[in-house]
């Protein structure tokens, strides 16, 4: 059976290069980068590079504001606290938005335990942050906010610049979790008014277990991890090389391959979405029309429940998620549809195709070749279709 | 594997028993809302000797809503109603071989569809009083 692979949104198959480039470092190549000896030399100059290529995809020239963490979760959960701790002296209030992906939003929940004060911002119908309020929301006591760069479920784009600009005149910190942004965007971290930006290995076809946090110079942060001096005294823990190594690999490709890439992801996707319009009434597109990731494509399939739809496509070989993989355990429907106000029935049967680079015109075939026939059948079995064609 | 559908829950849910509407039915149970993520319809054709001749369901919901609601109708079909009624969330569950915890909700709303349809069926007769034939 042909295999579609479409929920890389939730993880990317490593790329070979990426693979190549660590075996090394899992075999012969195995000293402990602190250590003095040739061993751990060859191990410290094997990070530097690595670091090198992190930087120059996130668009920051001085490789001393790249710190790796063990995933985009780390680098959220230490940029949140870090700052939260680091400014404890200076005030309470952090200001995020309500469609934040659950490593964001479950660390400022974890802190308005300890005290802090936290606003959740809304977002209008296509999910972009609402400025108005972002900015009202800003208090003297208010020492952090954290926007994501583009959401995870729907892929609307949020308006970065901006809100650097906003939280730069206020004085304020500003974070944002680009996990989903990197290499699909383009854009230069020293360009922004970003003080801390979060990003993942496995989502830009690295390796999992590995990410970075981007800290401008200067950033007042306290450790997550106390222990050695390792990553210039923020991150203790032995470096994982390996990890490192794969994760610069596919940064240094993701900077030469992202026009070119994204290019045809969003033809790709673009005509998957018109397939689907043309051959199956009552959808919709959940997300901002245009600025949106090139690869990501949302949409609602009315009468129906996502999961009898994944399971469906999967019977198919075909592999896409509701929502995001990690609250598809979850019986809440998505916190993301919810926030932009989608009709609560209907955001039960919102279906996320997010392509990656391995895709072809014959995947996106074979999926509206399939998908027609799918949804015909479970609408046929729903009551809530059968209300319509009554009415 | 908790979270993951046993093979009879899969089995039911690639092909499910008894799909569609009884347009004479004796008995109509609904039960859910799309809010909560599952709707069942469960329509029962029951005869003048009590027994359960036939039974189907429309169903909005996940993979152990369709499986449920598709496991029920098979169990019930040629029960009496007196034997229906001891039919309960958890011998849908168990003949499915199985729900995963945060599913077992899915054999809750089945056996209620159950009994709003024999509700219904009691209902009616009622209604129609002893003579009628329903």
């Amino acid at each position: 059976m042909r295999k579609v692979y479409l929920d890389n949104n939730a993880t990317t198959r490593m790329r070979e290069e990426a693979l190549e480039a660590m075996l090394p470092y899992y075999k012969e190549i195995y000293g402990n980068a602190s250590s003095v000896h040739e061993f751990g030399r060859t191990a410290r100059i094997a990070i530097d590079g690595a670091r090198k290529k992190v930087a120059d995809l996130l668009g920051t020239s001085s490789v001393e504001e790249v710190f790796f963490t063990s995933g985009g979760t780390e680098a959220d959960n230490f940029a949140i606290k870090g700052v939260a701790h680091a400014l404890k002296a200076k005030g309470d209030h952090i200001i995020t938005s309500a469609i934040e992906h659950h490593a964001v939003l479950n660390t400022c929940k974890f802190l308005e335990k300890e005290g802090y004060k936290v606003t959740y911002v809304k977002v209008g119908k296509d999910a972009l942050v609402d400025l108005d309020e972002l900015k009202k929301a800003i208090t003297p006591k208010t020492i952090l906010i954290t926007i994501m760069y583009a959401n995870n479920e729907v892929g609307t784009i949020e308006p970065i610049e901006e809100i650097g600009k906003i939280a730069k005149e206020k004085g304020v910190y500003f974070h944002t979790d680009a996990v989903q942004a990197v290499a699909k965007l383009p854009f230069e971290a020293r360009n922004l008014n970003v003080d801390l930006l979060s990003m993942s290995g496995h989502k830009i076809y690295g390796p999992k277990g590995i990410g970075a946090l981007y800290i401008r110079k200067g950033t007042k942060i306290t450790q997550l991890f106390h222990g050695g001096h390792h990553e210039m005294g923020k991150r203790a823990g032995t470096e994982n090389v390996a990890g490192i190594v794969g994760l610069g690999k596919a940064a240094e490709l993701a900077r030469k391959e992202l026009g070119e890439e994204n290019r045809k992801l969003k033809e790709l996707r673009d005509y998957l979405y018109k397939g689907i319009v043309s051959k199956i009434q009552d959808v919709r597109l959940n997300g901002h029309p245009e600025k949106r990731l090139p690869n990501t494509l949302n949409v609602g399939f009315k009468y129906l429940e996502g999961e009898s739809i994944v399971l469906n496509l999967d019977m198919e070989g075909i592999a896409v998620s509701t929502g995001s993989a990690c609250t598809s355990g979850s019986l809440e429907p998505s916190h993301v549809l919810t926030a932009m106000g989608v009709d609560p029935a209907e955001t039960q049967g919102s279906i996320r195709f997010s392509l990656g680079r391995d895709n072809t015109k014959e995947d996106m075939d074979y999926v509206l070749g399939v998908l027609g026939p799918i949804i015909k059948r479970l609408r046929e079995m729903s009551p809530l279709y059968d209300g319509r064609k009554q009415t | 594997m908790e979270g993951q559908y046993s093979e009879k829950v899969m089995e039911h849910f690639k092909n499910p028993r008894n799909v569609g509407e009884i347009p004479d039915a004796s008995g109509v149970g609904n039960v859910g809302n799309p809010v909560c993520g599952d709707i069942m319809r469960l329509y029962i054709k029951v005869d003048d000797k009590e027994v359960i001749t036939d039974a189907k369901f429309k169903t909005f919901g996940c993979g152990a809503a369709i499986a449920t609601s598709s496991m029920v109708t098979e169990l019930i079909k040629g029960k009496t109603i007196q034997e229906a009624l001891k039919v309960s969330n958890h011998a849908v569950a168990e003949a499915l071989g199985g729900l995963p915890k945060i599913k077992m909700h899915c054999s809750v709303l089945a056996e209620q569809a159950l009994r709003g349809a024999i509700d219904d069926y009691m209902a009616k007769k009622k209604a129609q009083g002893p003579n009628s034939k329903g």
